[in-house]
């Protein structure tokens, strides 16, 4: 378990006369923090070859795939069919950062499928004939009902300590005979089980676009401030000498940002629509609501006490308890912000549908939900994962989804690919981690 | 049967009471009475008794810290070792019994209590978190806050000079997750986890346990640090090598009461372990009671 077997690796050794003094780094040092890219490239290749791979495999994976669904489907990277894509992937990455909160816990949410599906369902009622309320009652009614039935499964999960998988899974049942129950009802005089949703703003929110200039000013907005706040960041902690990243990686992080962002507006705001009088452009308000729940909730896992406990509670949760940790409301507080992110997934499928229905697939949802979050590498064993991860992942299932769709393979052989990606990825995170655990 | 001169009356610091015949002191008169410096017990246990339905893990523990000392707690396998330090950090609470803590009478209703008093616990499994780095595990349920948001900047700080008082200059960044660290980095770090709350006293539940030979060492220097900042050191030990290189009083526990309690220059090796397995003092005593029984 010590590392003198390997001591050219970065946590050094503390037998320092086994070791020529220059590994042994002084702590007070804030050079020993790699601060030249170097230094940083060389961490970094070492934590890859420690298990700590992030999100390299996934990305290069999402790569591999785009480039074989171009070869075989040249309208793939088309405009309309990427924004296209963009939209699909809403309701998958929001299920994704749903299911981050209890992932990191080291638990399982499986119903958030259905509970997406019933808070869709009530906002879509709400906001429907003969109540008619305005679009923001009906996203509160719906996102609130999810929240309640986030708690409710929290407090069974932390209170009577029944397993959070058994509990959800109930919850998997459960929540799909609600569904059918209220959209039996509440679809009963257009029948079938299904209600439209006719609120325009409610439509909007897939179905709408920001204006094609709207699209450049927030992107230069939002690119102008991540970096002066990363810049800030760092200049403020090199001057009282704390651990800072080096600034080639602060670049390119700045670099990536502003590339990706320019890529998306770029092609959102590329003319997609089939008919020449009618153009259709900009970017869809969903990838901007998408950016803004993603940014908030990374902000609340990294930076309030609530996120700290999450991942102190998944690393080991004992520790956390001597720590004063009130584990149950921090968990509590989890299952209901996984209700809240589900809710939201619901309110944006119903958007995208047009209408929601007893027929939401929920089982399949949670799935994707689940492989999104772990796709991106996300540990199911809690402590390890970043809303990051649940982004990249649900792009990864919703491309795979779209360009099988686009070469018109079977539903069946979709299932089979999926599956053969996840299969992949957890394998990659499995051998990474088995090599680590050898080594140290 | 007599016992020799008692070597422990000069020092200060003896027997929990006058050594009976069984030479298990199951009295608490007089006791320690003061340190050998001279200053008032930190810490004192007065007839501490813990029941688990019908076992009595600990009957009528009088033990004795004292700031700026090392006190080693011995003990076989079920002795109460770990049931009496659980009663000092608030994880238990005792059936019977006073605790002093500075001179005045305390009680240790949990965990909270225990670290408001300045009595940290370093347990055997560290209560660390392996995907927390180092900061973020020194400062775990006691983040620095401004305006509600994670204040990284003081808590490094603070961490980085702790460490640094610690003398704990190895690692390689503060900011690397803890899960990397080497067994007696992963020490120190529970260890300046608890020193930087401005602990008063340390408990160290089997230290050295799991460490190689080079960072052994580097735990017991660290224990040494503690103890010239004032601090009361609290070390529970199998290892009797470490015992007799840090420690300045020895206590023993046998079958849940305090056995012995004295300087640990009244111990040799080979004494130490008879009083472990036997809960009686004195190695001499086996050839007085052997005498005593041949004549018999």
């Amino acid at each position: 378990m010590t590392r003198f077997s390997e001591p050219s690796t970065e946590a050094g050794s503390d037998a320092a006369g086994t070791q020529p003094p220059a590994q042994v780094v002084s702590l007070l040092d804030p050079a020993s923090a790699a601060d030249n890219m170097a230094d940083y490239l060389r961490a970094w290749t070492v934590r890859i070859r420690n298990g700590e791979s992030g999100m390299l495999p996934v990305v290069l994976g999402l790569i591999v795939i785009v480039i074989i669904f171009q070869s075989q489907k040249s309208v793939f990277l088309s405009a309309g069919n990427l924004t296209n894509l963009f939209t699909q992937s809403a309701t998958y990455i929001l299920l994704g950062m749903a299911e981050v909160y209890v992932l990191l816990l080291g638990e399982i949410d499986l119903s958030i499928g259905y509970v997406g599906g019933v808070a869709g369902v009530v906002t879509v009622a709400t906001a429907a004939p003969p109540g008619d309320h305005p679009w923001w009652v009906a996203i509160l009614a719906g996102l609130v009902v999810a929240t309640i039935i986030g708690i409710i499964q929290g407090l069974v999960i932390t209170r009577l300590r029944v397993p959070s998988f058994v509990v959800t899974l109930a919850g998997l049942l459960g929540w799909e005979g609600v569904l059918i129950f209220l959209a039996d009802r509440e679809g009963g005089t257009n029948g079938g089980g299904t209600i439209r949703l006719s609120n325009s703003i409610l439509l909007d929110l897939v179905n709408g676009n920001l204006s094609v200039a709207a699209g450049w000013i927030v992107l230069v907005l939002g690119v102008a401030g991540f970096a002066v706040f990363l810049i800030a960041r760092d200049r403020h902690r090199r001057r009282h000498s704390l651990v800072v990243p080096p600034l080639g990686l602060t670049i390119a992080k700045i670099v990536a940002v502003a590339v990706a962002g320019f890529a998306v507006v770029a092609i959102c705001n590329t003319n997609r629509g089939r008919i020449v009088s009618h153009p259709v452009r900009g970017v869809p308000w969903v990838v901007l609501i998408v950016l803004g729940i993603f940014m908030l909730w990374t902000a609340l896992l990294g930076r309030t006490r609530f996120g700290r406990y999450v991942y102190a509670i998944g690393g080991n949760a004992e520790a956390a308890r001597r720590a004063g940790i009130n584990l149950g409301r921090i968990r509590t507080a989890a299952f209901a912000l996984t209700g809240l992110t589900a809710g939201l997934a619901g309110v944006i499928l119903a958007s995208q549908l047009g209408s929601i229905s007893s027929n939401v697939d929920g089982g399949s949802l949670v799935l994707y939900a689940v492989a999104a979050a772990v796709i991106g590498g996300t540990s199911l064993f809690g402590g390890r994962g970043k809303m990051l991860y649940a982004v990249i992942g649900g792009l990864v299932i919703a491309t795979i989804a779209n360009g099988m769709g686009l070469i018109g393979l079977s539903a069946s052989a979709q299932y089979m690919v999926t599956a053969l990606v996840l299969l992949a990825a957890a394998s990659v995170d499995a051998l990474a981690r088995r090599n680590s655990t050898r080594s140290s | 049967m007599n016992l020799p001169a008692d070597p422990r009356a000069e020092a200060g610091p003896t027997l929990p009471g006058p050594a009976s015949a069984d030479g298990r002191s199951g009295d608490h008169s007089d006791g320690r009475n003061t340190p050998a410096s001279g200053a008032k017990w930190l810490l004192e246990t007065r007839g501490i008794t813990k029941r688990f339905g019908a076992v009595e893990a600990l009957s009528d523990v009088n033990l004795h810290v004292a700031p700026g000392e090392v006190t080693a707690l011995l003990g076989d396998n079920g002795a109460g070792k770990s049931t009496l330090i659980k009663c000092l950090a608030g994880i238990h609470e005792p059936e019977e019994g006073q605790m002093i803590f500075d001179g005045h009478p305390v009680r240790i209703r949990g965990p909270k209590v225990a670290t408001g008093l300045g009595i940290e616990t370093v347990y055997q499994d560290l209560a660390l978190c392996d995907n927390l780095d180092i900061v973020q595990n020194m400062f775990l349920g006691r983040e620095l806050t401004t305006s509600r948001l994670l204040d990284e900047d003081s808590m490094e700080k603070q961490a980085r000079q702790t460490l640094a008082e610690l003398s704990v200059t190895t690692v390689r960044s503060i900011r690397q997750l803890v899960g990397s660290l080497s067994g007696g980095q992963r020490q120190a770090v529970a260890v300046a986890k608890a020193v930087m709350q401005n602990a008063r006293m340390v408990i160290m539940d089997e230290p050295t346990a799991a460490l190689g030979v080079a960072q052994t060492a580097m735990v017991l220097d660290l224990i040494r640090t503690l103890r010239s900042r004032g601090i009361a050191v609290l070390v529970i030990s199998h290892n009797l090598n470490d015992v007799f290189k840090v420690a300045d009083h020895i206590a023993v526990l046998y079958l849940g009461r305090l056995a012995v309690e004295a300087p640990v220059g009244a111990f040799d090796q080979q004494s130490a372990v008879y009083a472990i397995t036997t809960g009686r003092f004195d190695p001499a005593t086996i050839e007085a009671s052997e005498t005593v029984k041949a004549i018999e």
